[in-house]
């Protein structure tokens, strides 16, 4: 499904967090949306999936998402928060089959072709045999991909993942990556977003660089968009930094240049 | 120095290898085991009802007791028994309404818990319980046209619904104010309270103290008739909204995501247990601890899956409420306040629970 976005604007307060923010996304294609903490990643996503109202526009397919009902949107979109701790024991099953609620109709829950599609998605993200673990006593990489899970159990061609491996370590970060990777490979449209420039430039087909003032500052390809101009901009404290190399962003002390 | 010293997957730029897929697993759902479960807590209510007829001030065989109930419900001749007027008119009342108000209390509780997120809220939370209170002394203290169950359960309402009005911010209605308002109208309504405690008489400083530790001493077909069929109506609807409520304790965000606009459910499960709470405590006085400890020991049994907990609640705070009441009425020659004894049960129960099952209650490990 191709999403189209165009002229999203939003302000706390008057605190103005998004500027005209649009921008397209194309199946098949993962797509960074990259920039520091606080600048309103999160807060796109809400606009997107119209939890905050907003004067902007999102149209999937030529179906305006502004003007769907939630359980109308939670059959084309699906949202990946980051990880995070349920106050209630639920297993790793149950949290999966939350997944399926858009699709269900009547009072009773789930049925077992619904269970069979969970366990399915479960081995897709490598947690087969996993179900009856309690979500909550998993690491952090483990409920990352239970929640991606639930998203693909969810069974929408949109996929909007918010800042997968932030708390992760580098084997959990690799292996969330990879399955998100995979997902887009398979022809799904995924926009994911990251503070991490390495991550972009190692594994998304294209990125969106939204900056401090809530403007888009650059769109396009990873090796292209981020530069060591761009982070350098987007980071200021860091000092000056290189790619030189593998695609990789180095502090230039760190690298030697410089 | 083309060669950085970033630790980069090998293939950063290559195809990502293809996985290997698994043969499907045989589905365990476990959802027989928690039907069975439910079946037997629903046989362990009927037993324990029926045992609670026949304990008392003096013990009536079982037999009896089901030759009673037989004939009065038609499916004997009226044998006329000895022991009719105790078992119909007095036990059996006060057995149906501890039931009742033991289903309504912890059904209400775990509702109120799963939509606040926080295994530790309790069914008075938002401050019906106070109101309640209000209600009844308002009753007690003044003429009024209403009886006391009635102003106890109008005022309870009332609380919940100042609770839900103040707690609004900019158009929504945040967890933590929530609770914070439903705070401030519980206290200013037991202030009122203590007001009337300090102001009355030696009679009826007697009833509001009776009132507010709770008990079925006075229950009647009057109060049965009202109070059990409502419960029940009550309970069912709430178990309607037993896979929503799932989603609901996920947070709003999420639950918004998965396609459940969060603050109408919200309203409604509030109005639905808030009205079961009151209900119970305008018959009952204030029982402690039910809505708090019934859920907890409910969802070590079947899981936190609300389609489940609720009816589990229900059944479990039915046998908890009753047994307890056998233990007020027999233990002492006179009457000791149920209150007095879930609190005393229930107490070290919870700790047990903590010490020992912390992370199926949700503890991390």
């Amino acid at each position: 499904m191709t999403m189209q976005v165009s002229d999203i604007s939003f302000a706390y307060g008057s605190r103005t967090v998004l500027d005209g923010v649009g921008f397209g996304l194309r199946p098949g294609e993962l797509c960074a949306l990259f920039g520091p903490n606080g600048t309103g990643k999160s807060t796109l996503y809400r606009c997107i999936l119209g939890h905050l109202r907003h004067q902007g526009r999102v149209m999937l397919d030529g179906t305006d998402l502004t003007r769907l009902r939630p359980a109308q949107v939670a059959r084309r979109v699906s949202y990946v928060p980051q990880q995070h701790s349920s106050p209630f024991p639920f297993t790793v099953r149950d949290m999966v089959l939350m997944g399926r609620t858009p699709h269900l109709g009547g009072v009773f829950g789930p049925r077992r072709s619904d269970i069979e599609h969970c366990e399915r998605v479960l081995e897709r993200v490598g947690l087969a045999g996993d179900g009856d673990r309690l979500y909550h006593t998993l690491s952090g990489g483990q409920r990352q991909l239970t929640l991606i899970a639930r998203a693909l159990a969810q069974d929408c061609n949109v996929l909007l993942l918010d800042e997968p491996t932030a708390s992760l370590d580098f084997g959990n970060q690799m292996w969330v990556w990879r399955t998100v990777q995979d997902l887009a490979r398979q022809g799904r449209t995924v926009l994911v977003c990251t503070h991490d420039p390495n991550h972009v430039r190692w594994f998304c087909d294209r990125v969106l660089a939204l900056g401090r003032n809530g403007k888009l500052l650059a769109e396009g390809a990873p090796s292209t968009v981020i530069t060591a101009e761009l982070v350098g901009n987007l980071y200021p404290g860091v000092g000056a930094v290189t790619t030189a190399g593998h695609g990789a962003v180095v502090p230039a002390d760190v690298a030697g240049v410089g | 120095m083309s060669q950085t010293d970033a630790v980069a997957p090998a293939d950063s730029t290559g195809a990502a290898p293809a996985e290997a897929s698994a043969t499907p697993r045989a589905v365990v759902t476990g959802n027989r085991r928690r039907i069975i479960l439910l079946a037997a807590t629903t046989a362990l209510a009927a037993i324990v009802a029926i045992v609670s007829i026949a304990v008392g001030a003096y013990v009536i065989p079982v037999p009896d007791v089901l030759a009673v109930l037989a004939a009065k419900t038609g499916l004997t001749d009226d044998a006329d028994n000895l022991h009719t007027a105790v078992v119909w008119d007095l036990r059996l009342t006060r057995v149906l309404l501890a039931g009742a108000v033991g289903a309504a209390l912890a059904t209400s509780g775990t509702a109120y818990q799963g939509t606040f997120r926080n295994p530790l809220v309790e069914p008075f939370i938002l401050g019906v319980s106070a109101g309640a209170a209000f209600g009844a002394g308002l009753a007690v203290m003044v003429d009024v046209p209403l009886s006391l169950q009635v102003m106890a359960f109008l005022f309870g309402m009332v609380a919940v619904w100042l609770t839900y009005t103040l707690s609004r911010v900019r158009g929504e209605r945040p967890t933590v104010t929530l609770i914070l308002a439903g705070i401030v109208v519980g206290s200013f309504f037991s202030a009122v309270f203590s007001l009337f405690q300090y102001a009355g008489t030696d009679e009826q400083l007697r009833r509001l103290v009776f009132w507010i530790m709770g008990g079925f001493y006075r229950a009647t077909w009057d109060d049965v008739a009202i109070v059990v069929p409502a419960t029940i109506v009550g309970c069912l609807l709430l178990f309607r909204y037993g896979w929503r409520l799932n989603i609901l304790s996920l947070g709003d965000d999420e639950a918004r995501s998965l396609g459940v606009d969060p603050e109408p459910l919200r309203r409604r499960i509030i109005v639905l247990a808030t009205a079961l709470t009151a209900l119970a405590v305008s018959v009952s006085g204030i029982i402690a601890w039910v809505g708090l400890l019934v859920p907890h020991a409910a969802r070590l049994l079947v899981g936190p899956d609300h389609r489940f907990l609720l009816p589990l609640s229900a059944t479990m705070g039915a046998v908890f409420v009753m047994a307890c009441d056998n233990l007020a009425r027999t233990i002492h020659t006179g009457e000791v306040p149920i209150g007095i004894i879930t609190s005393v049960i229930g107490a070290p129960y919870l700790i047990y629970l903590l010490r020992s099952r912390a992370t199926r209650l949700g503890a991390a490990s």
